[in-house]
């Protein structure tokens, strides 16, 4: 559904991307996992169109989309949580998840309704805050919002960025419990994560960056197996 | 030829010229035309501290000049009927608007760039509307009026006359604070503005304290301002409300934005052209304006480092509506 | 002296209402770009200046068979138009060119204070000099007035005051009952997240200049209407206590500009009452400054982009 070939990008002079190849098959729940500074982020903000790709191309269901402004590129169905919730905090709750379906304000008012419908049925403590300014609310409730936000476009594929980030363990638990039922759901996912053990839990497939490319790929189990990202992600010796 | 040796060739004819214009110039009103280059320049290049190496917007910066030149008029005239000699006048004019930028800049230099353009708009008007009114209930600036009669700059004995000396006097102090401003730029703090002027937030993660680099900048600009206006005083002999009104404080800025923000040599051209082109374009004065407006937004769009020195160009963003913003 | 205070306050509520006006443009386009249009006050000098034109127009051939109480809304209307439109052009031409090059925020500042300097003049050299005077009295004879509560008022400030609240009212419902107004607050909030949900930021941040520009010139037709006389220069101080009204209200806090634009017209008419008239452009910086040092923030609080704060 989702293919990078050979990307590459720089903010000014300081090349952030090398040579990222990358695929997202549709259903799937795809990972990428690094440290800091790998390019993770970036590698989503290029999908987005955020940042131009100074070579290499996106395609999205073979649609070449790299070169298109931020707005179209989520029209054709791709939603992001962004790192660190970035929630509209001066907006309440059902404001922030309209806007969340701004994509899709073509639609009749019937989908709406729907997908609201789905989405408090998902997250009843965001029903409850409805009126809610987004500032108010709790960080993990904060994080519901913003998937529930992004949930209101019905995107095909969905890219988190670090959903676990700031969040206690059980909440973390939560949030990748709900990731799994969104994508049963038949949403195609994409997440990038510091938090390599509970993300390839989930995943499918996952890909490992470093210093601006992929080192690693593989099937979530066997990225699980590897020495490497034992020692270095998962803390084991 | 190689470049140093162009550029040293180059300085030096500059030097030749600038030693010898008043002998080729072909009268006096053009001599004192060059004599004005020269003062505005030097003005020109405390703005320059302030918004060219420290990236400080101000376009109040008249208030410094009109305060340096009427402390002057208060200092060496018929005003208050005090005397003092001209040498002893100054560093004390130099002091007290440095005072007066720091008191300023104190409350106002934490603030954003936006902001600390909008106040020191305000004290720009403030200082004209004082400036204009202080005459009552206290006669302190004789208001309207002004005050005239001032004492003429005597060095050594020597009371200076015509514009020949004092282009002359003008230029040495061009070529000193020339040198200082380069001195300043690449000492500590000048680094600090640098790093203030690109990234503020960057800057105070470094551990550079913002606000004292910022105040720096202000009190150093001011007693630059401060140490024209008096030149000025002592020149014209008299001062005027009308001399600093805002739109001197576009012109010096003009000067400032045309050379490039933070080449020297850039301001004194800009100082050049500022001063000399309503001399040559004198049925256009009604445009002057208007060209300067137009003038001020084309550079920011094409040529934001100026029109002389070709600086690295500025950074490709990223193709977004949402490149994101660095503090001023 | 007290005997007049509460025509004074009148007074000052109406020319508080038309600085709230002005302050919506600075603080809407703050909001969103985080800069000062210093060019707003000469958007304001246009739409007083369009006005004059239309009304001269207008009582030249007789009303053109209009009835009168349309003049104000077809004055208005055209004082908008020109402003909202000269606003957005000015948006697309001298400031978004430097505002997607990210670059320091003094580009956009430079130009801002260039493209009003080039503005003035322009109004200046085509207009001339010498002031415009609004033939306010066919209109609203200095006569008609109207008794409310014990006081004495010119129908004209009523008029003055009811438009401004209402277009400040209409405003209001804007932003907060409608999607673009959501998608104005979403921008000014954040924008790149606003764009990650699909909202063209650019049309709205050219929307936002075309809103609040308009404000501004309707501002430009109330004051002309009520001070008769408009020169090129009117957009200066004006445009300063607008401003000063916007931080005192909380810069890019849109309730915050039109209190602060209450507050301020309240204050510099009680000023001008009590105090030397002469200073009355004083207050206001005077107001400013202390804003400024003591609280920064605004009465209501700042409110501008998270995701962009230093």
């Amino acid at each position: 559904m989702l293919e990078l070939k050979g990307v590459a990008a720089s903010y000014g002079p300081i090349e952030v991307l090398r040579q990222v190849s990358l695929q997202v098959q549709r259903g799937e729940i795809v990972c990428l996992l690094g440290g800091n500074a790998a390019g993770k982020s970036t590698t989503l903000k290029t999908i987005l169109g955020m940042l131009r790709p100074t070579s290499g191309s996106v395609a999205l269901e073979g649609e070449r989309i790299e070169r298109l402004p931020t707005e179209d590129i989520v029209a054709r169905g791709i939603a992001l949580v962004p790192e660190s919730r970035r929630i509209f905090a001066r907006m309440t709750v059902w404001e922030n998840l309209t806007m969340g379906a701004y994509s899709r304000r073509a639609a009749p008012v019937e989908e709406f309704t729907q997908d609201l419908a789905r989405v408090y049925a998902l997250f009843p403590r965001l029903e409850e805050r409805a009126g809610q300014h987004g500032g108010t609310l709790s960080g993990g409730e904060q994080q519901m919002l913003a998937i529930g936000r992004a949930l209101m476009a019905r995107p095909r594929l969905l890219l988190m960025d670090e959903p676990s980030m700031g969040l206690a363990p059980i909440l973390v638990e939560q949030v990748f419990d709900i990731i799994q039922a969104i994508n049963r759901q038949g949403t195609t996912i994409l997440v990038v994560e510091q938090n390599a053990a509970v993300a390839l839990s989930i995943a499918h497939r996952g890909y490992v960056m470093q210093d601006g490319q992929i080192v690693m790929q593989g099937a979530a189990s066997s990225l699980l197996d590897e020495d490497h990202i034992r020692r270095a992600y998962l803390g084991e010796d | 030829m190689s470049a140093t040796h162009r550029r040293i060739a180059l300085g030096a004819a500059l030097a030749a010229f600038a030693l010898l214009a008043p002998v080729l110039a072909p009268n006096d009103y053009v001599v004192g035309v060059l004599a004005r280059i020269c003062l505005y320049a030097t003005l020109a290049l405390g703005l320059n501290v302030v918004v060219g190496f420290a990236g400080l917007l101000d376009i109040g910066y008249v208030a410094f000049f009109g305060i340096g030149s009427y402390l002057y008029a208060f200092l060496a005239s018929p005003q208050f009927d005090i005397h003092l000699p001209f040498l002893l006048a100054l560093p004390l004019v130099v002091l007290g608007t440095a005072l007066f930028g720091i008191a300023i800049g104190a409350p106002t230099l934490r603030l954003g760039g936006d902001y600390l353009a909008i106040v020191t708009l305000g004290f720009g008007e403030i200082t004209y509307l004082l400036l204009l009114n202080l005459d009552r209930p206290v006669n302190i600036t004789n208001g309207p009026s002004g005050i005239i009669g001032i004492d003429p700059p005597a060095l050594l004995g020597y009371t200076l006359g015509s514009n020949i000396h004092y282009y002359y006097l003008f230029l040495l102090v061009l070529v000193l604070t020339l040198i200082a401003s380069n001195r300043l730029r690449h000492s500590r703090v000048g680094w600090a503005w640098q790093a203030i002027r690109e990234d503020e937030l960057a800057a105070r993660t470094m551990g550079i304290n913002t606000t004292v680099a910022k105040l720096q900048a202000f009190a150093i600009g001011a007693s630059f301002a401060g140490f024209a206006g008096a030149l000025l005083a002592s020149w014209q002999r008299s001062v005027f409300p009308e001399n600093f009104l805002f739109t001197e404080s576009i012109n010096v800025l003009a000067m400032v934005i045309i050379g490039g923000m933070g080449s020297l040599a850039g301001v004194v051209l800009g100082a050049a052209v500022i001063v000399a082109l309503p001399e040559i374009f004198r049925d256009l004065a009604d445009y002057r304006m208007l060209v300067f407006g137009l003038m001020l937004m084309l550079l920011m769009i094409f040529r934001p480092q100026g029109i002389l020195v070709p600086r690295a160009a500025p950074r490709p963003t990223p193709n977004s509506p949402t490149a994101t913003e660095k503090s001023a | 002296m007290l005997g007049i205070l509460p025509q004074q306050l009148v007074f000052g509520l109406a020319l508080g209402a038309v600085y709230g006006l002005i302050a919506l443009g600075y603080t809407m386009v703050y909001g969103v770009l985080l800069m000062i249009n210093f060019a707003h006050g000469e958007l304001f000098t246009i739409g007083a200046y369009v006005g004059w034109g239309v009304l001269a127009w207008l009582i030249n051939t007789q009303l053109g068979g209009l009835h009168p109480a349309w003049v104000l809304p077809l004055l208005l209307l055209m004082a908008m138009s020109a402003s909202g439109l000269l606003g957005m052009a000015l948006e697309r031409f001298a400031y978004r060119p430097l505002y997607l090059r990210g670059a320091t925020r003094l580009g956009p500042l430079i130009s801002a204070v260039g493209a009003s300097i080039f503005l003035q003049n322009a109004i200046m050299l085509t207009q001339g000099a010498r002031m415009k005077v609004y033939m306010t009295n066919l209109l609203f004879p200095r006569s008609w007035t109207v008794q409310v509560g014990g006081v004495r008022i010119s129908a004209l400030v009523l008029v003055m005051i009811s438009v401004a609240m209402l277009l400040m009212w209409g405003l209001h419902l804007l932003v907060q009952r409608t999607t673009l107004g959501r998608c104005m607050r979403a921008v000014a909030e954040d924008r790149e997240v606003a764009a990650v949900m699909g909202v063209n930021v650019r049309r709205v941040i050219s929307l936002t200049f075309l809103l609040g520009s308009a404000l501004g010139g309707a501002a430009g037709v109330l004051v002309g209407l009520y001070y008769t006389q408009i020169d090129f220069f009117m957009g200066y101080s004006a445009g300063l206590k607008a401003f000063t009204a916007a931080v005192l209200g909380g810069i890019g806090n849109i309730r915050g500009a039109m209190l602060g634009g209450l507050l301020l017209g309240v204050i510099e008419s009680l000023a001008v009452t009590f105090l030397n008239p002469a200073y009355r452009d004083v207050v206001a910086f005077v107001v400013l400054i202390l804003v400024l040092v003591f609280r920064p923030t605004g009465l209501l609080g700042e409110s501008v982009p998270h995701a962009n704060k230093v």
